[in-house]
């Protein structure tokens, strides 16, 4: 978790993984997402080999950008072993666009299958927006 | 939220959630469980999930849902849910992430006693042949366009590379090959993540596990099986990998504008789904048999090393030194299959999602050694806990879609069981009691620790109890791999 104005936290759920998260707007709340899905991964990363990627999609409403935007994560972990730490994301109209900043996994100790639709909503609350995501595991 | 009073009991171990219960459901959910077992689903989501499947377009019959039930995305795990085709509909969801996820079981006559000294060896041995863990890499390199062949192929790719014997492919479901895989329907990004992974066990509560015959319930099954009491045996419970994991989340993703196209309104994002005799269904189906394929010869190349090990740690020390398939089943599948229902036998479409087949006596497709006694169903208990060989009844046709648990279901989250289990203390405790442990992840084998699974001999009881399956014989760890 960061400051409290925008964060994540691993909540209750019988057969995987589900975070809260939170953030002032919608780039704050998907940065905190994704560090959250690392979180849970366990992800270090290989100090000193930074590296950036950028990264664009396109989704008809956020929940399903938002999916898409953590299964991409997951896809570059896996098959390319990178995992980022620093995102500087632009969302506008159902679309992302993100500069993310990272270094090659040094180790990671578990295994997400994906980012699911599990009762996925974000919502405009107390602390900006704040959503639920389970991991499939 | 669905109720226990919603529920009507048919018999000691069936519940009925009538179709009257919400105005959205297209047929009955039927529920093969204690009532404890029930009692224990209270507070979660699984049976509100059932409720959500009852209203698939085209689901005919009954939702059905196993004892080990807990909540899914969308669709329960220890579901099943039947759409008639040609128009109803394939749902990506009431399949699973891991499609054709599965559990494959091999026997030998070797007697426990006389292998007893080796089995720290060959636990070792088995660890090392076959590669689980985050983000593990498998030992077969697969040529240009090969990833291809194993798709269309599954067992039969296999058997051409040495890994399979006729066999092996025979007791398998489907032959270890599902007709109508559509290689054209994966998209790059699970080719790629599908290219390095076959032969490999993955990490989460998939396993590698030694066992011994325990106890025998059904001795001419158990005969035919090759089952012999005191013997090891080796059962692998794993899927289709990234592979699969990509193929699911590509048409999650995608059926969720195309459910718009069809006017299908449903009450879960994750049930998301098209007409079996759409262009998108189609799309779905040809990729879905692909990863299914994908698995059937990922479990196939992880038999083959883990039979290597077998020998090389035994042969020549003990005799018997020699593993024989005794099944190869899924738990996450939608299969192509005709049942009754209503008084007419009708082709559907059975999406099973953490449930098994459990074909019944007579059934075509059974190996011919197997007819006599109905489809080997195999329920592997939580880690360090006992398994399970069952065989399917004619019930189970009747009244499950042929089909039976597949496991114990986990009762406490995987947050719970970290910050309450330590898992090097877990692993001294199952050594303790004569099980071997190689885990490449502490905190993961405390994930997958008993005390977060149901009593897998109360869901066994359960299914017996419905008449769905007979028990055949009880399996005890006494080595178990993960990742």
């Amino acid at each position: 978790m960061t400051r409290s104005s925008e964060g994540f936290c691993e909540i209750e759920h019988t057969a995987d993984w589900e975070l809260e998260v939170w953030g002032p707007d919608v780039e704050a709340l998907f940065n905190q997402a994704a560090l959250g899905m690392f979180s849970l991964l366990g992800v270090r990363l290989t100090a000193g080999r930074r590296n950036q990627r950028s990264m664009a999609l396109q989704a008809p409403d956020s929940e399903t950008l938002l999916v898409d935007f953590l299964n991409e994560l997951l896809f570059l972990a896996d098959t390319e072993g990178f995992a980022p730490d620093r995102m500087d994301l632009t969302i506008r109209g159902g679309h992302l666009d993100a500069v993310i900043e990272g270094a090659p996994i040094a180790e990671r100790s578990k295994e997400i299958k994906a980012a699911t639709f599990a009762g996925l909503e974000i919502r405009r609350g107390e602390r900006g927006f704040e959503t639920k995501v389970v991991f499939d595991v | 939220m669905v109720e226990l009073a919603d529920l009507k009991p048919v018999s000691e171990f069936e519940w009925e959630i009538p179709a009257s219960l919400r105005g959205d459901m297209r047929v009955p959910v039927r529920i093969f469980a204690s009532r404890r077992l029930l009692e224990a689903v209270r507070g979660e989501t699984s049976l509100e999930q059932a409720v959500n499947a009852a209203t698939l377009p085209g689901v005919v019959g009954r939702v059905v849902v196993m004892p080990d039930v807990h909540q899914g995305y969308g669709f329960p795990i220890g579901g099943v849910a039947a759409t008639r085709l040609p128009d109803g509909v394939i749902s990506p969801g009431a399949i699973g992430y891991d499609i054709n996820c599965g559990v494959r079981l091999l026997a030998s006559r070797v007697e426990y006693d006389r292998a007893q000294p080796l089995l720290d060896t060959l636990a070792s041995a088995l660890d090392a042949a076959c590669p689980s863990g985050v983000g593990c890499r498998g030992q077969v390199i697969l040529g240009k366009g090969e990833l291809e062949r194993v798709c269309r192929e599954g067992g039969a790719w296999a058997r051409e590379r040495g890994f399979a014997t006729d066999g092996d492919l025979a007791r398998t479901e489907h032959g270890g090959r599902i007709e109508g895989a559509d290689f054209g329907r994966v998209s790059r990004r699970a080719r790629d993540r599908g290219q390095d992974q076959v032969g490999t066990l993955g990490a989460g509560n998939h396993f590698l596990e030694v066992e011994v015959v325990d106890e025998i319930f059904d001795r001419e099954a158990a005969r035919a099986m090759g089952l012999v009491r005191g013997a090891l045996t080796l059962m692998v419970h794993c899927g289709s990998r990234g592979f699969g994991h990509q193929i699911c989340t590509d048409y999650v993703t995608s059926f969720q504008q195309v459910v718009g196209r069809y006017g299908i309104s449903l009450p879960d994002r994750e049930l998301v789904c098209a007409p079996l005799d759409s262009p998108e269904g189609q799309a779905y189906l040809g990729a879905m048999r692909a990863a299914a394929n994908y698995a059937f010869a990922n479990r196939q190349v992880l038999a083959h090393f883990a039979r290597e090990a077998f020998a090389g740690v035994l042969g020549g020390r003990v005799p018997n030194a020699h593993l024989q398939q005794v099944y190869d089943i899924a738990h996450n599948m939608g299969s192509i299959e005709e049942h009754e229902v209503n008084g007419t036998r009708i082709r559907v479409c059975v999406h099973r999602k953490g449930a098994t087949r459990a074909f019944g006596p007579g059934t075509e497709g059974l190996p011919p050694e197997y007819r006599e006694f109905g489809q080997p169903v195999l329920v592997p208990g939580s880690m360090g806990t006992a398994s399970w060989v069952l065989r399917g009844t004619e019930a189970s046709m009747q009244r499950s879609f042929g089909s039976s648990c597949h496991g114990a279901g986990r009762t406490m989250s995987r947050r719970r069981a970290k910050r309450s289990i330590h898992g090097a203390s877990l692993r001294k405790e199952l050594e303790a009691q004569g099980i071997r442990v190689r885990a490449g992840s502490l905190p993961g084998l405390a994930e997958e620790a008993p005390i977060a699974y149901k009593d897998v001999d109360e869901v066994v009881e359960a299914v017996v109890g419905a008449g769905i399956v007979q028990k055949v014989a009880r399996l005890r760890p006494v080595a178990v791999v993960k990742g």
